[in-house]
């Protein structure tokens, strides 16, 4: 990557700061393999409604291109849930626990906050935002693998890191392929808001 | 699945319709977590009406499958309290902002406290008239510094929750928009509490208020839970930092029936005196 590529991808990174939270269920929570694909479940789940509610929100403001993305990653996402559905051999979702599911930051590993969204983002931003997410999912999954208590558990929690850790490496060929942002990206002629 | 337990998730809660909030606006969260907490409550779309007044966060009723009364601007608690009593067999939640509960719609709300009429109150507080472009509300920081507000304000803020403690509100709690489970699971508590149950939600204007962004870094639970003495809860509330989520105050104060089997008018009587 040349000098004037890197500073451009510095200059997004630092525009748009997303900021990392915890993402540990209780370990107490996760005990048996059933558990610990429960919240898998849920967590792609989560991830899939927030980025279907993402490309309503900017198909509603005409920002097609990056609804148009945001559509795909809700339609991946769902397809992982059905995917645990299958290897489990579940032929509907599993019951949450007593109380829902709980995560150690507000909401689950893949789901994105909505203060994360800007009307004049581009594509870019949506897969910076969906990066973060991976990155959250791979440090959710690695924990558990860390604070499991039977092999099983632990076997299974490091496979799914796994497979998180690739799709942060497919999230990051993504962006090799659409047009990093100008710098002045978030610039509105006539703005909402002046402070003049 | 039987037709009820469809009924019951928190989509079947939504209506057709999308929001046109701004993109960044804490109120998406909040509409996640009503239909969340309405799923938790259990209770069916047509036992549900969401009543509002006028503001960005009053649009919520239509984005509801709920039944929805999109009111007049500060009027909301008045045509929630009117309803309840009519109707005590639905669940009546009244939402809006802080400009419209607490300035034009002030007065009400502190009726709505005292009466104690069994519903929920849910204020999106984001400190600043969104819908109008950004004039200061009651709650705005005295120093802040917009176009329309150069050298601020220099007003004490509005306190809403010690308010509502003062004016005689059964339950009090503070959430925050970026976190929608625990939002739905505050608004469900709110919900099933009886009397009135009022909650602010902190949830911030991306457009008008950029700096609320950083809010998510700034909340906090509670340290202590709730308590049922409001003069404790006061002095909680007034000490703290103004982050702290949680509910803050249970209280068990008689809730406001109207006296059945008075009534000497009867809905016809009443649609007689009315016709032409």
């Amino acid at each position: 990557m040349n000098a004037t590529k890197q500073a451009a991808r510095k200059r997004v990174a630092t525009k748009r700061p997303v900021p990392v939270r915890g993402a540990k269920p209780a370990a107490a929570a996760v005990r048996s393999m059933n558990d610990l694909m429960a919240y898998a479940y849920a967590l792609e789940v989560e991830a899939a409604e927030r980025y279907g509610e993402f490309a309503d929100v900017m198909e509603e403001h005409n920002n097609r291109a990056v609804g148009e993305l945001f559509r795909k990653l809700a339609r991946i996402e769902h397809k992982h849930a059905e995917q645990i559905l299958e290897e489990m051999g579940w032929t509907a979702p599993p019951p949450p626990p007593d109380g829902g599911y709980r995560w150690q930051g507000m909401e689950g590993p893949e789901t994105a906050d909505f203060t994360e969204l800007h009307y004049l983002m581009q594509p870019y931003h949506a897969l910076e935002i969906a990066l973060h997410n991976e990155k959250r999912a791979f440090e959710f999954f690695s924990g558990l693998a860390r604070r499991a208590t039977t092999e099983k558990v632990k076997r299974a929690a490091k496979e799914m890191a796994a497979e998180e850790a690739e799709h942060v490496r497919l999230i990051e060929d993504w962006m090799k392929k659409v047009p990093l942002p100008e710098p002045q990206w978030d610039v509105d002629l006539d703005p909402p808001r002046y402070v003049d | 699945m039987n037709d009820m337990a469809v009924a019951l998730q928190p989509a079947a809660y939504k209506s057709d319709y999308k929001p046109i909030w701004c993109p960044g606006c804490g109120d998406y969260s909040v509409l996640s977590a009503f239909t969340k907490a309405f799923s938790m409550v259990g209770r069916k779309p047509e036992e549900i009406v969401v009543v509002s007044g006028i503001g960005c966060s009053s649009r919520l009723p239509a984005y509801l499958s709920s039944y929805g009364f999109h009111g007049v601007h500060g009027r909301a608690l008045a045509a929630a309290t009117g309803l309840k009593l009519a109707r005590p067999d639905l669940t009546v939640v009244a939402s809006g902002g802080d400009g419209d509960g607490y300035s034009i719609g002030g007065n009400h709300f502190l009726h709505a406290c005292r009466r104690n009429v069994d519903l929920t109150y849910v204020v999106m507080d984001n400190h600043v008239y969104g819908m109008t472009k950004g004039q200061p509300s009651p709650t705005t920081e005295p120093d802040w510094q917009s176009k329309l507000s150069p050298t601020g304000t220099g007003l004490r803020v509005f306190h809403p929750l010690v308010v509502a403690l003062a004016a005689g509100a059964n339950f009090v709690a503070r959430a925050f928009s970026g976190d929608p489970n625990g939002v739905a699971d505050i608004l469900a508590e709110a919900i099933r509490h009886p009397g009135f149950s009022f909650v602010e939600i902190l949830s911030p204007c991306v457009t008008f208020r950029p700096e609320q962004r950083n809010w998510k870094q700034a909340v906090h639970p509670a340290p202590v839970g709730a308590t049922d003495d409001p003069a404790k809860a006061a002095r909680r509330i007034l000490s703290d930092d103004g982050f702290n989520v949680g509910i803050l105050y249970r209280g068990n104060r008689p809730v406001y029936r109207p006296p059945v089997g008075k009534a000497k008018k009867q809905p016809a009587d009443l649609e007689k005196e009315f016709e032409v």
